[in-house]
């Protein structure tokens, strides 16, 4: 994570003290879940028969914890490269406005866009949620030095984490494997849940939940993109149709 | 072109590489790219949210109906109970993760050692 150095060569010490600062500030609550999210990653890639090099690795490069559930699917339905590109790109486009909403707040005049660049890549829900509650306290050229100390020891940390748990995992009893099991599900319904910006995505959430399993019987490695669209689609609709009566 | 496709080892990676970095990553430069220029609250923007939302939880969906490993040999109405009731446990404490994730969590191993019991 040298992403200091890429930031501003000029002033080694302070950036080194604020990238430091970022590294404590991801010792948080929403650090310590997500952290229990990924425990339950490494069981679910582990059960998709993907290595534990292939996880730690897509840990790192994913990152995004909805992207990589939605990847493991793919590659459990036994989808093609085009297919599961497409259903991991869907999943993940709500990254765009995340990022819209981080950048003004990390640009600063001397910053270079590279950084900022590569400085997304860290973006996922729980590093953006801590950013966007602290960044405003940092001062403004300290802070992608401060971003790259919070979500280069997230991404880190869970690589270890799913280094460990994915090494154990193969040894627990039958209850403690499936509770393991059980994490990702409900972990995203409830993050999911509380992060919806609006109603629709919130029928949205109870359409796919419903659907996903329905598509899943009727149209096999189809199921994903028919409940995606399908339900989105509707929750969309109905979102716009409710709108509409409430001003009426 | 599935995952398994190929035996060379470097397969996989590029699986995820294709599948997974550039599918997230394209969204992440996209933002970056576009900056201030969009507004958060569009209309259009909430579409896509609502399509990503219901992908994501069509996943979900799966993961709980159609599970793999341990989870599978937990009865069906043994899972969705306990991730209803983690859920609703969300909603009534202050809509916080961790008190779902204890509860429905508590729920499934409280079923689960039950059934052992009783067979």
């Amino acid at each position: 994570m040298n992403d200091d150095a890429l930031a501003n060569p000029a002033g080694p010490p302070d950036h080194f003290r604020w990238f430091f600062r970022g590294m404590v500030a991801s010792v948080s609550v929403p650090g310590l879940i997500l952290i229990s999210a990924f425990v339950g990653f490494a069981g679910l890639a582990r059960e998709a028969g993907v290595s534990v090099a292939q996880a730690v690795f897509m840990t790192g490069l994913v990152w995004a914890l909805p992207a990589k559930v939605v990847l493991i699917g793919a590659i459990m339905a036994g989808s093609s490269l085009p297919a599961a590109a497409l259903a991991v790109a869907l999943s993940s486009v709500r990254l765009t406005p995340m990022v819209v909403a981080l950048m003004p707040e990390l640009r600063s005049d001397r910053g270079r866009p590279l950084t900022l660049y590569l400085l997304s890549h860290f973006v996922a829900v729980t590093s953006w949620v801590i950013a966007m509650e602290k960044v405003r306290d940092i001062p403004r050229e300290m802070r992608t030095s401060w971003y790259s100390g919070l979500g280069g020891s997230l991404v880190v940390a869970n690589m270890l984490v799913v280094a460990l748990v994915y090494a154990i995992a193969g040894s627990l009893p039958p209850i403690l494997s499936a509770a393991l099991l059980l994490l990702t599900p409900i972990y995203f319904l409830t993050s999911l849940w509380g992060s919806a910006r609006e109603a629709a995505s919130h029928y949205a959430m109870i359409f796919g939940m419903i659907l996903g399993p329905l598509f899943h019987l009727i149209t096999p490695g189809f199921d994903l993109m028919a409940a995606g669209s399908i339900g989105g689609g509707a929750a969309y609709l109905l979102h716009r149709s409710r709108k509409g009566q409430s001003t009426e | 072109m599935t995952f398994t496709a190929f035996d060379s080892w470097w397969w996989p990676y590029l699986f995820v590489l294709a599948a997974g970095t550039l599918a997230t990553d394209i969204w992440r430069f996209l933002g970056v790219y576009l900056g201030g220029r969009i507004r958060d609250d569009s209309e259009l923007l909430v579409l896509i949210r609502a399509l990503a939302t219901a992908l994501v939880a069509a996943v979900i969906g799966n993961l709980i109906v159609f599970p793999t490993g341990a989870l599978a040999d937990a009865p069906l109405l043994l899972r969705i109970v306990s991730v209803l009731l983690g859920f609703i446990a969300y909603l009534k404490f202050g809509k916080l993760v961790l008190v779902g994730i204890v509860v429905a969590e508590a729920v499934l191993i409280g079923g689960l050692s039950l059934i052992d019991l009783n067979v």
